[in-house]
């Protein structure tokens, strides 16, 4: 398989609209939410996985086979890593009106 | 584009998702919701993709994400707090890196079927050039905020001129390879070249503009990922990475503003310019006074307002729960405290609050730069944590100083200024403070952790709590 000239006009026409729409979905983000909004889309861009699963399929020789390893593997820590991060970091923001005790930071009021 | 109908259903499922978890990521309320439907939206896409391919080599899938999935877990888990700038520049370098690996993958594929054709050949060079650049910065990245290496921004004569001499060989050696469709030896120069740029690009960045640089080198990331999907015709791909580059690069400017800096001076500005560092302002002069536990422990416990200003010290020394107890005990004696958050506190914007929270400060007690910031005026005592570079008067006054003009915290307005501090050396920033030797400054030298601990025993010792 190999990628048509029309294949790029239609990428780049889905590219620019995509574009559009991310530049729209962040506008005004308190400081706070900077490092897990950042952490969040870091996390999103671990869609290469998706490339790279596809090239795993297509490949044909060890150094593919080599390659294609080299990207899930690096692709996975990017997705896996990227959320678990972002909900630690999210987690700590939750709202506890009333909190257990859960270390001895909590044990006085 | 697609050959199968379904699979790209359910990839605009999963843009759908993306869209929706970057607009709730963007609020408080929403945020972890956001974070969970993008991670969803994830899960989907490569389940749709493992279908669609019928599981194909599946031998070399299944270990490999095995691998990633484990070590990415665990590495998110274990991870503290205080270091998760470098974390999330480590997972970046990782979608780079396997960006740039997907264009060499297709590069391999296809030159064994004959001379590439320039279709590919475009995307597969600005995939593999933009992948190999966010990787080897974003490595370089981690190893400043790990600091495996200096902080300090690294310059050399003729830097620029290097860097558009690389870019220029770059740009040459890809032309060549778009018209003879061929040649793996020129291609290996073509991705050393381009990791080299990305080493160049983030060696003269100091360490206080890092988390700018890590947020562009994410949407960097991003857009090697769109790139990705121009080598393999793929919406999700495309859809994703093109979301992430474009709301990465609002997000970047957003941060700069924070640090009142341009995005231009982050890169090729002030830090770098080498010579400030040694002519810096005028010599500061005046005694550093040193204080005992009891002489601020007397401060603190009969002050009325006391404004806590915590900095990366503080995290460094996991000093945030003995800091929580220090306030409660004060609360307890009627001094009214307050914590004063700087947008960049810790090393991203938004860190502090994060650790602040993990020790359960409660969340009115955090004040935001601009809400805090004519209370220092009517505060006994400002107590700073580990904090340096966000309460230099040096960014307010000295125009040859590389923060001048960063919005600071005003300490030095209330009554006393005390400062918790491992040592007199200087900040992230590298650079002198004259707030250390006013005379309402008193240093407190010290483990904040351990200092904190004997502050909290000895308030409790000096004054009976009231309320």
């Amino acid at each position: 398989m190999s990628v048509t000239t029309r294949d790029l006009a239609v990428g780049a026409f889905i590219f620019g609209l995509a574009v559009l729409v991310g530049f729209e979905l962040i506008s005004k983000v308190p400081a706070t939410l900077h490092t897990p909004l950042m952490s969040g889309t870091n996390a999103i861009h671990g869609i290469v996985l998706v490339g790279a699963l596809i090239i795993a399929a297509s490949a044909t020789s060890t150094i593919g086979d080599v390659i294609a390893v080299g990207a899930m593997v690096l692709g996975t820590v990017n997705v896996v890593g990227g959320f678990i991060v972002t909900d630690r970091m999210l987690g700590m923001f939750k709202r506890r009106p009333a909190a257990p005790p859960r270390d001895e930071g909590d044990a006085r009021g | 584009m697609g050959d199968a109908p379904l699979a790209t259903l359910g990839y605009l499922v999963t843009s759908v998702c993306f869209i929706f978890g970057i607009k709730r990521l963007g609020s408080p309320a929403t945020a972890r919701s956001g974070n969970l439907i993008a991670a969803a939206g994830m899960a989907l896409a490569i389940v749709v993709t493992l279908v669609r391919l019928r599981f194909a080599n599946w031998e070399l899938v299944v270990p490999s994400v095995l691998v990633g999935a484990v070590g990415g877990a665990v590495a998110a888990r274990t991870v503290r707090m205080t270091a998760m700038p470098q974390m999330v520049a480590l997972f970046n370098g990782m979608g780079g890196g396997s960006a740039a690996l997907i264009g060499a993958g297709d590069f391999e594929r296809l030159s064994t079927q004959g001379t590439i054709h320039a279709a590919d050949m475009v995307p597969i060079l600005v995939s593999s050039l933009i992948g190999s650049i966010s990787f080897a910065g974003s490595m370089i990245a981690f190893a400043k905020l790990q600091e495996l290496m200096t902080g300090r921004p690294i310059t050399f004569p003729l830097q620029q001129a290097v860097n558009a001499v690389l870019l220029a060989g770059l740009v040459a050696i890809a032309a060549a390879l778009i018209v003879a469709g061929q040649g793996a030896a020129a291609f290996v120069v073509f991705i050393a070249g381009s990791l080299c740029l990305g080493v160049l690009f983030v060696l003269p960045v100091g360490g206080a503009d890092m988390p700018v640089i890590i947020s562009l080198l994410n949407s960097l990331t991003g857009l090697a990922a769109a790139a990705t999907g121009f080598v393999l015709a793929n919406e999700v791909l495309i859809v994703s990475g093109a979301l992430v580059g474009a709301s990465g690069t609002i997000l970047t400017v957003l941060m700069s503003r924070a640090m009142n800096r341009s995005l231009a001076n982050v890169l090729f500005g002030a830090f770098g310019a080498a010579p400030a560092a040694g002519v810096a302002g005028p010599a500061i002069t005046g005694n550093v006074r040193a204080a005992t536990v009891e002489d601020v422990a007397a401060l603190l416990a009969y002050a009325r307002q006391v404004i806590i200003v915590p900095g990366y010290g503080l995290a460094v020394a996991r000093a945030q729960h003995a800091v929580k107890e220090l306030a409660d005990e004060l609360q307890a004696r009627g001094v009214e405290v307050k914590y004063a958050i700087h947008p960049v506190a810790g090393r991203m914007p938004g860190h502090m609050n994060v650790l602040l929270a993990e020790a359960n400060v409660p969340y009115p007690q955090l004040y935001e730069m601009e809400q805090v910031k004519h209370e220092f005026s009517h505060t006994d005592v400002a107590l700073v944590i580990g904090a340096n570079d966000v309460v230099n008067p040096a960014a307010r006054n000295d125009p040859s100083s590389p923060i001048y003009g960063m919005p600071i915290l005003n300490v030095d307005e209330s009554a006393h200024v005390v400062v918790l501090k491992r040592s007199m050396n200087t900040g992230f920033a590298g650079i002198e403070n004259a707030l250390f030797y006013d005379p309402k400054t008193v240093m407190l030298f010290g483990d904040a952790k351990t200092s904190v601990t004997a502050l909290v025993a000895e308030v409790k010792e000096m004054v009976p709590a009231t309320a």
